[in-house]
């Protein structure tokens, strides 16, 4: 596992102001997998993964511990350009959370902050990453129509399809299913599926079922610290902790 | 017994919402007394001089003999000290507005934040007083002119009084931009820089536009600024240096003279329908966009 | 899995054209610090004109400040003495004015944030509010001449003044008042109204005492504002020198702002007269400011301590 990581955090811990919000997590993303992290509400999760492309930075009183090396830099080095740490890591959050500009606008929104300026260049690239978030067929012939008029699940899509355009190595995934319905939900699923052969996806969600399913390792968190982090069909079946059997057959709290 | 106390309970509750109601008309009524006092009062000149050679004649001379009642040189005066003024304070209103909202620390903006409300609550006279003190000498001997009361001098300070106006309203306008917009943009690897000019700002861009509207709205019918520091000249200015008379002004210096109900006197209070009019044009445009802005959202842009 | 495209694994990782601009960080960062720097620079050029005002001001006019010069009457017309006549007649016309528009204002904003459901009836009078609030000073100046001075006969004096004012201050007033309550929790209202109690009894037992604190700070903005005024009350109640106190509403009085025009525009001893104008100018501005600041503090101390 050493040698596939693309992701190590070390001894990281997290305060928001007085609160510690992480202990000592360490803990390696494997390349061209998927990793689920789990866990009760308020346990971590989303905050270790907002760690992994410094979204926190944005919150004012935040204060972090430890290393996170990505491709083995520390991207919490003061020369480390947060800009180019979230090109290379994206996200997709909870929300969809499109900008209120047309379909086409959304997906060049990123490549043409790089510089990618050509007309045609461009809607190749649109295209290419709709095609990748299976959303083409849907919007081919309203790409210039607003992207709020979407619904919740294709702006989901259009999301993940924004957060491709981009070429980035890791794809940080929020509980990107919470606010849709299940038939959305599978959708995304599936799409999850075919990306993780291009991608390392580290996907935050609060449902047991979706991270059996589609991922292939599975961190499991409470109270700010990593209880276990194993393969996911080892975790769901034969866990090594007694907190994470616990957890997983419901018998928590 | 007991229904007939319901009745009556009922009843109550109806007559005190009503009263309320009445009050809350009371805003409605005053701006109808506006509308009906400035005609009964201004209307009149008209038997004197028609509509059109009123607002487009080039000459006022109200106390020649025989007098000319045109107001156009005054309404020149009016567009012209607001756009220059609009000049200044747009730019610095939004600007500083994006830097309170979204650049400075928590420490600045406990700080400027009633910077600009101390501003927005300074006295137009004492204003008007530090243009005519230090703003026209400083002008007159820099630029070596007959006079420093002009529109440079007028544009300067109405642009400050502009400025709250404009800064407070484009800052809730931005404040207010959902959080899920800016995480998207800087989850896309996008600067600072990139995130405000292209997804904050497009996005708060109706609360923006009614802010530099209300903004304008109060440079164009500020007084006592343009009474004291624009010079007075009634004629169409040729460079940003010559006097001005805009409407407010004329108003405020020859009320005093104009002999009750002469024809001067209701030419003055004609002129307060034409600048009651163009304020109130402003205003409707500016709640028309915040309007259509809340209705929709901010998915149009 | 039908609709996933096959994409080669050159495109997916790397296409030429992200490579290439990889290299323009620094060109982005250049504008970045272009634009804090611009924005900055704006945000100073603000607080430096403030400040120089106010320090200008009140270099100039502290030296004319003086017990005597807050409490004797002009002189030697009105080249010495005093101000104090001006000061008194500012005192009647903000507290005439806000007589008058604090019930008009609180009872208009109980309608529209307690009662009123969206609707045409409501849209118009906040688009009345509105205009209302956006009116030009010297307007209200007329139609106070118009309608109180001329119309209802009462001459230039307090009252026409105060009047004007007052109209002048209420959409300050009713914005004020409808955030603050607005901002008494709805819970408040359910808990009283689950209780049996009635609609008008909620709004005056819980929801206009929880909102006063805010309503006042709003009112005491819109004292600052009407003590600054000087266009409306120039046809409606200023005078440029009262040889007596007034001594009913229907006295015509001396006013600050009103007094620091005069002086400063009108008469032969312009030169002469510039540090009473001065002194008039730091008194007023101390006056406004003071009275603002007042209300600022108030309201952060307020938002502080609020538990909800």
């Amino acid at each position: 596992m050493q040698d596939d990581s693309i992701i190590k955090v070390k001894n990281v811990n997290f305060h928001y102001g007085d609160f510690k919000a992480l202990t000592d997590i360490n803990m390696d993303f494997e390349k061209s997998r998927v990793t689920a992290l789990i866990g009760p509400s308020g346990c971590g999760k989303s905050t270790l993964l907002r760690l992994l492309n410094r979204m926190n930075d944005l919150i004012d009183g935040t204060r972090v511990e430890g290393e996170v090396l990505f491709e083995d830099k520390n991207i919490y080095d003061s020369n480390v350009d947060p800009v180019e740490i979230r090109r290379r890591i994206g996200m997709v959050f909870q929300k969809p959370n499109p900008f209120p500009k047309s379909i086409f606008n959304n997906i060049i929104y990123g490549p043409r902050l790089l510089g990618v300026t050509g007309k045609g260049d461009l809607r190749d690239l649109a295209e290419q990453s709709l095609r990748q978030a299976v959303l083409w067929d849907e919007v081919k012939d309203i790409l210039g129509q607003s992207a709020m008029m979407l619904s919740g699940g294709q702006q989901q899509r259009l999301c993940i399809a924004r957060a491709l355009a981009m070429k980035p190595d890791v794809l940080l995934m929020d509980e990107p299913t919470s606010a849709l319905d299940p038939i959305s939900t599978a959708k995304i699923e599936e799409l999850i599926e075919g990306l993780k052969k291009h991608y390392t996806i580290i996907i935050v969600t609060h449902n047991m079922q979706q991270a059996a399913r589609i991922s292939d390792y599975t961190g499991f968190f409470y109270l700010g610290k990593l209880i276990e982090y194993n393969l996911t069909e080892k975790l769901f079946t034969t866990p090594d902790v007694k907190q994470t059997e616990d957890y997983i057959t419901g018998r928590f709290g | 017994m007991y229904l007939s106390s319901v009745m009556s309970r009922q009843l109550k509750e109806i007559v005190i919402k009503n009263i309320f109601f009445l009050f809350a008309l009371v805003s409605i009524f005053i701006l109808g007394l506006i509308i009906v006092f400035l005609f009964r009062e201004g209307v009149p000149i008209f038997k004197v001089v028609s509509v059109k050679d009123f607002i487009f004649g080039n000459e006022w001379y109200p106390t020649y003999d025989p007098p000319d009642f045109g107001i156009w040189p005054l309404i020149v005066g009016s567009i012209i000290v607001t756009l220059f003024a609009s000049l200044i304070a747009v730019p610095l209103g939004i600007l500083s507005a994006i830097y309170i909202s979204e650049i400075a620390p928590p420490l600045m903006k406990e700080i400027l934040k009633p910077v600009i409300e101390l501003l927005a609550g300074l006295p137009s006279v004492v204003l008007g007083f530090f243009g005519m003190v230090v703003i026209a000498p400083f002008l007159q001997e820099t630029f070596d002119l007959p006079t420093g009361l002009n529109i440079v001098n007028v544009s300067i300070l109405l642009a400050i009084m502009a400025v709250p106006t404009i800064s407070s309203i484009s800052e809730d306008a931005l404040y207010s931009v959902p959080r899920e917009f800016k995480e998207a943009s800087y989850a896309l690897g996008a600067t600072k820089f990139e995130t405000i000019v292209k997804v904050i700002v497009p996005a708060a861009l109706s609360g923006i536009s009614t802010a530099v509207m209300l903004g304008m709205a109060r440079a164009i019918g500020e007084t006592m600024v343009v009474l004291m520091v624009a010079g007075g000249a009634a004629a169409i200015p040729e460079s940003i240096f010559d006097s001005v008379r805009p409407m407010p002004a004329s108003i405020a210096a020859e009320m005093g003279e104009a002999p009750f109900r002469s024809d001067h006197y209701h030419a003055l209070f004609a002129i307060g329908v034409v600048l009651f009019f163009m304020t109130l044009f402003f205003n409707l445009i500016a709640d028309y966009i915040s309007t259509k802005f809340k209705e929709v959202g901010t998915a149009t842009l | 899995m039908s609709t996933i495209q096959m994409i080669s694994e050159e495109e997916v990782i790397r296409s030429p054209s992200h490579r290439k601009a990889i290299s323009n960080m620094k060109w982005r960062y250049l504008k970045q610090n272009l634009f804090l720097g611009v924005v900055r620079l704006s945000a100073l050029i603000i607080a430096v004109s403030l400040g120089g005002f106010l320090f200008y001001i009140f270099v100039n006019g502290i030296g004319a400040i003086s017990w005597d010069f807050l409490t004797l009457p002009p002189r030697d017309s009105m080249t010495k003495g005093g101000i104090m006549p001006a000061i008194l007649g500012t005192f009647y016309l903000t507290t005439g004015a806000i007589i008058i528009a604090l019930p008009l204002g609180v009872l208009s904003a109980v309608y529209l944030s307690e009662y009123a459901k969206q609707g045409p009836v409501v849209r118009i009078i906040r688009i009345g509010v509105n205009c209302l609030a956006g009116v030009p000073s010297i307007v209200f100046g007329l139609f106070g001449l118009g309608l109180f001075v001329v119309f209802l006969q009462f001459g230039s004096c307090i009252l026409s003044g105060a009047l004007t004012l007052g109209f002048l201050i209420l959409p300050t007033i009713i914005g004020a008042s409808e955030e603050a309550l607005k901002a008494v929790p709805q819970t408040f209202r359910e808990a009283s109204l689950a209780l049996g109690v009635s609609r008008w009894q909620t709004i005056f037992r819980i929801v206009l005492p929880n909102a006063l604190p805010g309503i006042l700070t709003g009112s005491i903005l819109g004292v600052g504002r009407a003590a600054g005024e000087t266009a409306p009350i120039m046809f409606t109640a200023a005078a440029f020198f009262t040889a007596k106190l007034p001594a009913s509403i229907f006295d015509e009085v001396m006013a600050l702002p009103y007094h620091i025009y005069v002086l400063a525009t009108a008469g032969t001893h312009i030169e002469q007269t510039r540090p009473i104008q001065y002194g008039t100018a730091l008194v007023l501005i101390a006056l406004v400011l003071g009275i603002d600041l007042i209300a600022i503090i108030i309201r952060s101390y307020m938002r502080k301590k609020k538990g909800w």
